[in-house]
């Protein structure tokens, strides 16, 4: 079955802050979509409307069409991971998982498949509140699997794990989409999450910054910037500018130059037998193409920090 | 942590609606998982039922009752009690009262009229009875002489009486437990009260007058089984005196011996035998009491006659016995046997109102509701599992209770007092429901005020504390029998396994098995507060962001 996301003019105030404003986009099946935003960007809050937790003021959020509140077994429809420690400590991992299988109408079998699966057969009889972060985030998927959904929603899946819990939840993620699912990973560190989402919906104080693939966001981001290593900086800056670029200086001897391509460049230079050592076309990566989307978004700013100024602390 | 091979399958082409007709029976497994699958959880409903049989246990254990008869060897317990009389509707009885007596065959009458009734009592101004301190004039409010219509001499025996009262006017009263109003106020010389039974059959009908001309029936009874030949005549009776204080922070009762004298006058017995003469007897030792020295101690004679005037002087009383300061027994209920149920009540509230508090704590709230998200369903089931579980172990307690206490009581020398078995089924069960019910009601609190701590000292400062407070006579007993009505304790009324009888001074404390409310009623007012509160945790569950 079909069970796109599809999140539309979602608004929702908590007191002063407005925490959704217009938040509107669809998660297709058979993709990883990345959800990212800077913290407070509203993305735990637009999950939790998504399932039914938190009542938006305005709009609606469905999954396959039907809003989840009239879901009678939700979790065979769209699996969720809010919160891995959302846990009762002193019940362990196997009890925790039966009682969610009972309330889907699963039995004891489905359980053990998905410890399994998330690879807590060893510990699956312990109390869960002696789990550390990783185990919890495999104890919240195996949770998550339980109704064998086709849809799964995952908050912030790769705090707290290891490198090697990483990867496995890379190729977890990419399996479960390969296998034809909706795939929705929110995470406030877009590194995260390059290599593993298709498609990215970005966020930024409650709604949608941008909503695109990751090659096309990142073809935007990388624009046509080149670096150039000349010694006849002035003539090299006069030459290019005729032709239409911005040139900017940016160092002794270099010059960096938009709106032209580097072929265009070294084309140009030749022509004009202006010499030049070096020229390297600049391919953005995916963390600068969010950091560059999200700069007007971000919630929080650090306020700056002078080194000198630290260093002007007496002794 | 080793990395596994990943291997998903296709999701399944399931519709998110699963089988119909299971869906709460689906949440109500989940909630008995979540509920077994905590070990101090179900340590906690273990701990309920052992506080309230340990505590039951321990309260009989602690009674000892010693004697010693006649320079005899010294006895203990159960060789102390004396005869025990039953009434013909199977209740321990009192029936201790000096009659004056002729046998009465067949239909007759009996009318005499009452001209005064005196009595005696210790003398209570300074703190409790002692053996042989004085004895000064006054009457108990229950102090009576009159006429009677007895089955037999036998103690427990049926009979009918009309008589005049310390300070309740007239009253006829038959088998114990009957007891009709006649003319109000008190006699005297100037105000006598003329009596008259007369007998039928199995029926006694009874009058009043003021003047021996005009009389007025006050009421008719069927002793069933009735011989033929019965015992008509003139008694005195009087139960203990009874003193009690209320004072800011307590409550005290202090009872002693008293006597009652009634003189009569214009006695006639209508169908009596031809020949028979009038015999006096103490019916179970109820001749004047034995107080001290004094007009009416140990010397009084106990019937006099003079001319066509009668004085007749008795102590003890015709009525059913009843726990407290002047009862004649050591006596206990079996709701006694269960006073451990409000310690119990403790343990149950506290993991009743953890079992849902303690979801907000961890946030594993959202993981419920993103299950269920009926939320209605999951406080509903929260509420049947969590008072199914102590259904199940407030019976085990309370059958336990009685089944250790109980015998133990006996032993030591007290006297259960009995009540039908379906008032001890609505005793041992009403206990289990009322820790059901309270279990519930501190689920709803758990899920309104969403913190352990909050929902906790308000379940045990509604459900417990008023019992203690007014058990421990922290609060005058007027305050304590309000917080036994309006709080959530006064479900604690369904414990109460002996009728309350307006004609016996009883003391009617918590302590002794009295509740302010009737059983069911008092039940009800809990059943009420945790209906509120599961009404209120609804609204909010529905309302507010999980």
């Amino acid at each position: 079955m079909q069970a796109t996301i599809e999140v539309s003019g979602l608004r929702k105030r908590f007191g002063p802050t407005l925490a959704l404003d217009g938040m509107s986009f669809t998660v297709q099946p058979g993709q990883v979509t990345g959800f990212v935003g800077p913290n407070g960007a509203g993305k735990s809050t637009t999950m939790r409307v998504i399932l039914g937790l938190d009542a938006a003021d305005e709009g609606k959020a469905t999954v396959g069409g039907t809003s989840y509140a009239s879901l009678r077994q939700p979790m065979r429809v769209i699996g969720s991971l809010l919160d891995a420690g959302a846990l009762q400590p002193s019940r362990s991992a196997r009890n925790h998982l039966l009682w969610l299988a009972h309330s889907q109408g699963l039995d004891a079998k489905r359980v053990d498949e998905v410890i399994e699966q998330a690879g807590l057969q060893g510990v699956a009889r312990r109390r869960a509140g002696g789990y550390s972060l990783g185990m919890r985030q495999r104890l919240g998927i195996a949770a998550a699997m339980l109704g064998n959904p086709a849809a799964i929603m995952l908050d912030e899946p790769f705090n707290g794990m290891d490198p090697e819990g990483i990867v496995w939840m890379r190729g977890f993620l990419r399996s479960l989409a390969a296998g034809g699912r909706v795939v929705l990973v929110s995470s406030h560190l877009m590194s995260e999450l390059q290599d593993t989402a298709d498609h990215l919906v970005v966020v930024g104080r409650g709604k949608v910054i941008a909503d695109t693939t990751v090659a096309s966001l990142l073809a935007a981001a990388s624009g046509d910037r080149v670096t150039l290593r000349t010694s006849a900086r002035p003539q090299a800056k006069a030459v290019l500018e005729n032709a239409g670029a911005t040139v900017v200086a940016s160092g002794q001897d270099v010059l960096t130059i938009s709106g032209l391509a580097a072929e265009r460049v070294v084309a140009l230079l030749s022509a004009l037998a202006v010499p030049f050592s070096e020229v390297s076309a600049h391919r953005a990566t995916l963390e600068q193409a969010y950091m560059e989307l999200t700069k007007q978004a971000v919630e929080f700013r650090p306020a700056g920090f002078d080194a000198d100024a630290a260093q002007e602390v007496p002794q | 942590m080793t990395t596994q091979a990943i291997s998903v399958p296709r999701p399944e082409a399931g519709s998110g609606d699963g089988p119909r007709g299971r869906g709460f029976g689906s949440v109500l497994r989940a909630e008995w998982i979540k509920f077994r699958s905590v070990r101090g959880w179900v340590i906690g409903m273990i701990l309920a039922a052992l506080l309230t049989i340990f505590l039951g246990a321990f309260a009989a254990a602690n009674a000892n009752i010693g004697c010693q008869i006649n320079g005899g060897p010294p006895k203990s317990g159960k060789a102390c009690l004396p005869y025990i009389p039953h009434g013909p509707g199977g209740e321990i009885v009192t029936d201790s009262f000096y009659f004056v007596r002729q046998p009465l065959t067949g239909t007759g009458t009996i009318t005499a009229e009452v001209t005064s009734l005196t009595g005696e009592h210790a003398n209570l101004s300074s703190g409790p009875a002692q053996v042989g301190s004085s004895m000064v004039p006054g009457l108990a409010e229950w102090a009576k002489a009159g006429i009677i219509i007895k089955q037999s001499t036998h103690q427990g025996s049926a009979y009918a009486a009309m008589m005049v009262t310390g300070s309740h006017g007239v009253r006829m009263q038959h088998n114990f437990t009957g007891d009709t109003a006649g003319m109000p106020g008190a006699i005297s010389a100037a105000h006598p009260r003329w009596l008259r039974l007369t007998r039928s059959g199995d029926t006694i009908t009874g009058y009043d007058s003021a003047n021996g001309t005009h009389w007025t029936q006050v009421d008719t009874v069927q002793l069933t089984g009735l011989p033929s030949t019965v015992q008509a005549g003139m008694f005195a009776t009087s139960p203990g005196y009874t003193v009690t204080q209320n004072s800011f922070g307590g409550t005290s009762n202090n009872g002693g011996p008293a006597q009652a004298t009634g003189v009569f006058d214009h006695v006639s017995l209508a169908g009596r035998a031809p020949g028979s003469t009038w015999t006096g007897t103490a019916i179970g030792g109820g001749g004047p009491a034995e107080g001290g020295p004094g007009p009416g101690g140990g010397g009084s004679v106990p019937f006099t006659r003079n001319g066509g005037s009668y004085t007749l002087t008795g102590s003890g009383d015709i009525a059913p016995v009843t726990p407290g300061p002047n009862s004649p027994l050591p006596t206990v209920t079996i709701g006694q046997s269960l006073a451990g149920a409000f310690l119990g009540l403790i343990a149950i509230v506290v993991v009743a109102a953890m079992f849902f508090s303690t979801e907000y704590r961890r946030g594993l709230i959202r993981t419920t509701l993103a299950a269920t998200p009926r939320r209605g369903a999951v406080l509903a089931a929260k509420a049947v599992v969590i008072g199914a579980v102590a259904l199940v172990t407030g019976l085990v307690a309370a059958v336990i209770s009685i089944g250790v206490g109980v015998p133990k009581e006996e032993n030591s020398g007290q006297v259960l007092l009995t009540a039908p078995l379906l008032t001890e089924v609505r005793v041992i069960v009403g206990t289990a429901a009322m820790l059901a019910v309270a279990a519930v009601f501190a689920v709803a609190l758990g899920a309104i005020l969403r913190r352990s701590a909050a929902a906790i000292t308000i379940a045990v400062v509604t459900v417990v504390m008023p019992f203690l407070l007014t058990a421990l006579n922290v609060v005058p007993a007027g305050v304590g029998d309000w917080l036994l009505r309006l709080t959530p304790a006064a479900a604690l009324a369904i414990e109460q396994s002996i009728p309350r009888y307006s004609q016996v001074t009883a003391v009617t404390s918590p302590v002794r098995g009295y509740y302010p409310l009737s059983p069911y009623a008092g039940f009800a007012v809990l059943c009420l507060w945790a209906a509120a509160a599961l009404a209120l945790a609804l609204v909010m569950l529905r309302r507010r962001d999980a």
